[in-house]
């Protein structure tokens, strides 16, 4: 038995698997197919200052090897969170972590401070990249200024665990990622969703109701992998991968690539038990190839 | 009972028509009190264009045997793989999932319509509605003769009645032109599952006669088990898993234009 346990800043994970916010509700949706507690950590469904109803259907599209979602942060606001939600999550055994957005720089820091104010939540995932929403979301993740901005500002009020998830819609990842780490970003995660489109030949029309939508599923992850090969390259915080990650190998090659952690996403949808054979996967690797740790393989790619 | 990820092994897959196709899938473990609309997320094998796994009504349980049956109608990739899958062959099941409809009440007269695929849940909610001594009658639409299947299987639980499009059988047109729901017949509850088109259609037509209905939706749906949020539906309490709070709806909780 490997030693799996790694450290994000100050958060201590008992394995590198986490799951990506918006693909494991609130965790407890889960607690049939499997024990919770097991996990690194939990993402929660990303939360906004005030009630969202999201997008209209129809909101996801299959395509090849993938999935496009156009969900749009259909959430019940931070009130109901804390009053609702945190109740039935607080006493998980692994770190609980909330995903935080807002549409202005008042609703990051006003959400963020009330976040901050729970007890049990370890950290929080600063979402900038969300790319279903009308206003804020994205916009913050694809301008260095911007992304610069929400950190700080997001930084002066929160002084647990900070990661920042990053857009992979940008011409230049590892500016964004060296940008939020320089105001104060403890770890970054990548990537969010690419800006996809799909189209119903037959009826001429986008299927999606926002017309584009997140791509996400295996067909992404060539590009996340170098993305976070890319970002491992240029910053000295843990960077946490995702995208696409279906297995155990999967995310061993984010490891190589220079991952702290991975998160897993889409795949929960198909198997809502994979984060369990992933851990078990990785573990199986790390002895099978005789790593006492999985830090020994983090960042450990051999280039010929 | 509590959902589950399970590999079940299918026993029996008997063609019913030109493009409709009966699985029997049998279970290591007990079946606990399946409702009748519930449903299940098949994974589906060797089909690179299905990504997502694709849901079916459970269209009849046999406790004592384990046992389910699904109804699938070969119609894209994923259908087609699933039809030819063949006796002893395992496959990848989420079940059970989704609320199910109301049970009725013992004595009442309940009618349940089916559209096409649709007709899937009203087996067992017809057989579970015989047992509670509820009085129960079956109105199944189709296209035409060729499309109407296991008519005599919701003969042994009911009354059934039949429309199709081209008059082929039973009365021509849709659901709502039978006489059924034209006469003076008075139903306590309606059930219905089919096209959208179809399932409005009959919900406006409840609506009018004043009688209680619920309809089972459709949605597209990436989990099944309501994290993803993609299957939505508008409700008079806002967006709604079709998943989760579904897929059975009372027409009253839903935003239809009725």
């Amino acid at each position: 038995m490997a030693d799996l346990s790694i450290k994000i800043h100050k958060l201590e994970l008992k394995n590198p698997v986490m799951t990506a916010s918006g693909t494991f509700g609130n965790g407890v949706e889960f607690n049939d197919f499997i024990d919770v507690n097991r996990l690194g950590a939990i993402l929660l469904k990303g939360t906004t200052l005030n009630p969202r109803e999201g997008n209209n259907y129809p909101r996801m599209a299959e395509t090849s090897s993938g999935m496009l979602n156009a969900v749009g942060l259909q959430n019940k606001g931070v009130e109901y969170f804390c009053e609702h939600i945190y109740p039935s999550v607080k006493d998980y055994d692994t770190n609980v972590i909330v995903n935080v957005n807002g549409s202005s720089i008042d609703e990051y820091i006003a959400l963020t401070e009330r976040i901050g104010e729970l007890e049990k939540v370890a950290a929080i995932e600063l979402n900038i990249s969300c790319p279903n929403v009308k206003e804020g979301g994205m916009a913050f993740g694809t301008s260095i200024p911007m992304a610069e901005q929400v950190t700080r500002e997001v930084r002066k009020v929160y002084h647990k665990t900070l990661i920042v998830k990053l857009s992979p819609n940008v011409t230049d990842i590892a500016e964004i990622a060296k940008a939020v780490e320089y105001q104060g970003a403890d770890s970054v995660s990548l990537v969010n969703t690419f800006l996809g489109m799909a189209i119903d030949a037959h009826k001429r029309r986008p299927v999606l109701s926002t017309v584009t939508g997140g791509l996400s599923g295996p067909a992404i992850k060539p590009i996340a992998l170098r993305m976070v090969w890319q970002v491992a390259n240029a910053v000295k915080i843990p960077v946490v991968g995702l995208g696409g990650i279906m297995n155990a190998t999967d995310a061993i090659e984010f490891f190589l690539a220079g991952a702290s952690a991975v998160q897993i996403g889409t795949a929960n949808f198909i198997d809502p038990t994979i984060t369990m054979k992933i851990i078990d996967g990785i573990n199986d690797y790390l002895d099978k190839h005789n790593f006492k740790s999985i830090s020994d393989i983090i960042g450990n790619l051999q280039m010929c | 009972m509590n959902k589950k990820v399970s590999l079940l092994r299918v026993v029996r897959n008997i063609q019913l028509n030109h493009d409709n196709f009966r699985l029997t899938l049998y279970s290591e473990e007990q079946i606990h009190s399946i409702r009748p609309g519930q449903f299940v997320n098949v994974l589906v094998k060797d089909s690179p264009k299905t990504f997502l796994r694709r849901p079916f009504s459970i269209h009849m349980v046999d406790y004592e045997n384990k046992t389910f049956d699904i109804l699938v109608k070969a119609i894209g990739d994923g259908s087609n793989k699933l039809v030819h899958t063949k006796k002893g062959e395992l496959i990848d099941v989420v079940f059970p999932l989704g609320n199910g409809f109301k049970a009725p009440q013992k004595g009442e007269k309940i009618l349940l319509i089916g559209g096409g695929v649709g007709i899937a849940p009203m087996l067992h909610l017809g057989k579970e509605a015989k047992e509670i001594g509820s009085d129960v009658h079956f109105l199944l639409g189709a296209r035409s003769e060729d499309d109407h299947i296991l008519v005599s299987e919701f003969e042994s639980f009911g009354v059934v009645y039949l429309t199709t499009d081209d008059g082929s059988l039973g009365v021509k047109g849709f659901v709502v032109d039978h006489p059924i729901l034209n006469s003076k017949e008075e139903f306590n509850r309606i059930y219905c599952c089919g096209p959208d088109p179809m399932m409005h259609a009959v919900a406006q037509k409840a609506k009018q006669l004043n009688i209680e209905c619920e309809v089972s939706l459709e949605n597209m749906m990436a989990c099944g088990f309501g994290v993803c949020l993609c299957c939505v539906t508008k409700t008079k309490e806002g967006n709604k898993c079709v998943c989760t709070d579904g897929p059975v709806f009372n027409i009253n909780e839903l935003e239809w234009q009725i």
